[in-house]
């Protein structure tokens, strides 16, 4: 192989490949039907849940068995060409943008659940299978897979891996990252391995930690074994309505003084009860500057107790109205909205873009109130629903991409929240990944030397860089170029990509 | 401050010669040959910030790590991992070899509570990898690749940590059961929305500690049966075993962990057994071929570890693929191009 390795600096040029021989060598190894070439039917794969970046690929690889994801990553290593896998295309980073010189990989018909076992509780399932499709199947053993992103009914646990996918139960249940137990992967080269096992630790470095959200960087995912746990006994939860909305962080940050981790505690903005209630009747306080919902779960007797200390909490801390659940009905509809904030945001405004910063829970309030002025810079409206518990924020900007420069006003209004998350001592990303979209904001994040140790941590990996190259980190090159956008006015155009 | 310590650091590195990077020297006996100069990092010490509300501590890495206990016991919070103390482990050390106690398998384990690490890598630069929040998917997970790296990739100079209340209630149980029934009820009970916190069986019996919200503790002891343990009986035996300072783990034989999925029948190998972590983690004492071990633990899907004493020169670690070598090559030559820090302690290509 005469591949040059990939370096921090600059980004790789693909163009010089062979794309006849590439689809040739394709064809030859898949089944007609796993090989997509017409532009029709390329279409589909042009974007992920963030269609604001859209690219259409050379070719959509749909491999059945991972004998066959082993032989396109092997014939796209020999074209040179990169490789960009995918999974339900849920991602909301553009994590799964394809290249314009590449193969997207689906890992979509891989979906099959392999094994349960209910003794050692673990289940042993294809990339490809759908997130609660894994809860589902476990539910009558009384089991169930803990991380419940929002997209669940339709993101496969491939993803979920890439990306490190958390929900509204990952400060009691954790992240992916807690919840897999190991990883069967393909290498660039061809080289199936394993990350993890199904003990609870493996020898060696930890390369199960570095997999899990490493946004298909690293290796393309072939099968996962994740972690099963009890459903709790029972569930309840409180919804506390607060007249300020730093009255309300202040409030989260008690709970958690008093010693409770609840299974979920989210906040809700005016603006955001506003746009769900009319569209789930979940019965939100439409007064509340802001209102918080606090879980707990466990057994009956569990639940009772933490249910009495967080009310009193709750109470001490101002709330203004408290209500708690007093069925499962009950309980699942206060969720409803929360759940629908995302699709309520497409209902009242055309086009929204959703922000992803984590910060420290004590500075909740002032990310709010700066968000309030930020919606008066940028001319542009703002709903936000954050994971409060774990500090882990979802703005959702409202605009009009059909009305010029609002999609432009949006970008710079997204990224000025991401870089007071870091400057609040948080971070740029939680659970969304940075994928193509928070590239920049990487370059805020971090400085030169770390980003050329996570170049050498994809070069362990990838030597030549064909697995999802210009994503998750910057290149040297584009953080000095992003610099200097900065200097002149903060706009981030990227002229390569196509604008919807 | 700390200034001239880290430009101490920085120094010895850029000499490029070999490096034995020591916090509290307490897991001397752990990993492979030691070799190579002792860099002490101990004096580098000291609690950067801790905030009980965000469930977070940062601490240097010199840190002793019963200090960081101790100023998380005064707020009622705890590292939930139970990361063993061996006497006067540091926080650096306790990441770096990435142990954990009783509570791990349903707490979790050390490297699930790391959110951040500032390293000084071969090259004397200082890294920052994650931070101090819970959520975090900007860029590689380093900080949990450290976890457990022993010090091959990097000198730990700073630790964010997650931290957890202390449970509000606690139970210990006992239940004389064979080994097999033993597995058996572990494994049957942690199907089950129980507060587990963590197992012990040995020598026929099987100790059970519960841990959560009173009304669930009291409601599992009446579910459960057994014999009740009292305090301060109940915490002694829980701190021992952390410590291993128990009968089982004293003496000469050589100690070995091996790391198994929890439902693995028992193993029969000759020599006494402890288990711990539903299943999940098994001690031997006994002194045998390495590679009879590592097979053995291979064939449950697991693997084995020389943990203490015996002879080192069979493997302390069980073996990697190829594939897995080779990436683990290049990770140690991308952080420690010079191989300054604590090479073959590991395994002997790192």
């Amino acid at each position: 192989m005469t591949q040059r390795e990939h370096s921090a600096e600059a980004a790789q040029d693909f163009t010089g490949i062979d794309r006849a021989a590439l689809l040739a060598e394709l064809a030859r190894l898949l089944p007609p039907d796993a090989l997509l070439t017409a532009p029709e039917d390329l279409t589909p794969y042009e974007c992920d849940g963030l269609s604001a970046y859209r690219q259409l690929p050379v070719a959509v690889a749909l491999p059945e068995t991972e004998a066959q994801v082993v032989a396109v990553l092997k014939a796209c290593r020999a074209a040179g060409a990169p490789v960009v896998a995918r999974g339900a295309g849920t991602g909301l980073s553009a994590g799964a943008l394809p290249h314009p010189q590449g193969v997207v990989l689906s890992l979509a018909k891989l979906k099959k659940i392999l094994r349960v076992d209910p003794v050692a509780r673990v289940a042993v399932v294809q990339p490809g299978v759908r997130n609660l499709a894994i809860s589902e199947a476990v539910a009558p053993l009384g089991l169930y897979y803990a991380p419940d992103p929002s997209s669940q009914i339709a993101c496969t646990i491939g993803g979920n891996v890439a990306e490190n996918s958390g929900g509204v139960h990952c400060l009691k249940y954790g992240l992916t990252v807690h919840n897999v137990l190991r990883v069967r992967a393909v290498m660039i080269t061809g080289e199936i391995v394993e990350f993890g096992n199904h003990a609870l630790d493996a020898p060696g470095y930890d390369l199960l930690a570095l997999a899990i959200g490493s946004e298909g960087l690293l290796a393309v995912v072939t099968e996962v074994t994740v972690k099963l746990v009890p459903k709790p006994e029972q569930a309840q939860v409180i919804m506390a309505s607060f007249d300020d909305v730093m009255k309300a962080g202040e409030a989260v940050a008690a709970v958690i003084a008093a010693g409770i981790i609840p299974a979920g505690l989210e906040m809700m903005d005016k603006p955001a009860t506003a746009a769900v209630e009319p569209y789930v009747k979940a019965g939100y306080d439409l007064n509340a500057e802001a209102i918080l919902l606090c879980e707990s779960d466990g057994t009956a007797e569990e639940v009772a107790e933490e249910i009495a200390c967080m009310k009193a909490v709750l109470e001490t801390s101002g709330a203004t109205e408290i209500r708690v659940s007093q069925s499962e009905p009950e309980r699942l509809r206060f969720w409803a909205g929360r759940k629908a904030a995302f699709p309520a945001a497409g209902r009242i405004s055309p086009d929204y873009y959703c922000m992803d910063g984590t910060i420290p829970r004590k500075r909740l309030g002032e990310m709010l109130t700066a968000i309030y002025a930020m919606e008066k810079k940028y001319r542009l409206r703002c709903i936000n629903v954050f994971h409060a518990g774990d500090g882990n924020l979802h703005p959702l900007i409202l605009y009009d991409a059909n009305v010029a420069g609002e999609l432009e006003r949006t970008e710079a209004f997204g990224a000025e929240i991401l870089k007071l998350s870091v400057a609040l001592g948080g971070t740029i990303t939680g659970e969304h990944g940075v994928g193509y979209e928070k590239i920049n904001s990487m370059c805020d994040q971090f400085g030169a030397d770390e980003l050329r140790a996570f170049h050498a941590v994809k070069r362990a990996f990838d030597p030549e860089g064909l697995l999802n190259p210009e994503k998750g980190i910057p290149t040297l090159h584009r953080c000095a170029e992003f610099g200097r956008m900065h200097v002149h006015g903060g706009n981030i155009k990227f002229p390569e990509l196509e604008r919807l | 401050m700390g200034g001239d310590l880290l430009e101490g650091f920085r120094s010895r590195i850029l000499e490029r010669k070999p490096l034995r990077l020591k916090g509290g020297g307490s897991k001397d006996f752990y990993g492979g040959p030691l070799a190579g100069e002792v860099l002490d990092a101990s004096s580098h010490a000291g609690i950067v910030s801790y905030e009980p509300t965000e469930l977070v501590i940062t601490a240097r890495g010199g840190t002793p790590l019963a200090d960081l206990e101790s100023a998380l016991a005064a707020r009622r919070q705890f590292l939930a991992c139970e990361a063993p103390d061996f006497g006067r482990a540091t926080v650096g050390g306790a990441v770096a070899a990435g142990l954990s106690g009783p509570r791990r398998a349903t707490a979790g384990s050390l490297r699930d509570f790391v959110l951040g690490v500032k390293l000084m890598d071969g090259e004397g630069r200082q890294l920052n990898f994650g931070g101090q929040v819970m959520k975090n998917v900007a860029g590689f997970d380093v900080s949990r690749l450290i976890a457990g790296s022993l010090g091959t990739l990097g000198l730990i100079l700073e630790v964010s940590l997650k931290v957890l209340p202390l449970p509000v209630a606690d139970a210990t149980l006992r239940f004389e059961l064979a080994q097999d029934k033993a597995l058996e009820a572990m494994n049957r009970w942690a199907g089950r929305p129980l507060p587990l916190a963590a197992t012990c069986w040995q020598d026929g019996m099987l100790t059970l500690r519960l841990s959560g919200a009173r009304a669930a503790v009291v409601a599992a002891c009446q579910k459960l049966g057994g014999e009740a343990l009292a305090d301060p009986a109940a915490a002694d035996f829980w701190f021992a075993l952390r410590e291993q300072t128990t009968v089982f783990f004293t003496g000469d034989a050589p100690l070995w962990r091996f790391s198994v999925p929890s439902v693995t029948p028992p193993l029969e190998l000759p020599g006494p057994q402890l288990l711990e972590w539903g299943g999940a983690q098994r001690w031997l004492r006994a002194d045998l071929e390495a590679s009879q071990l590592h097979q053995a633990a291979a064939k449950a899907g697991g693997h084995a570890t020389l943990f203490r004493g015996g002879d080192k020169t069979g493997g302390v670690f069980s073996p990697l693929s190829p594939a897995l070598m080779e990436v683990h090559r290049r990770l140690k030559q991308s952080f420690d191009p010079y191989g300054v820090f604590n090479s073959g302690r590991l395994y002997p290509e790192l």
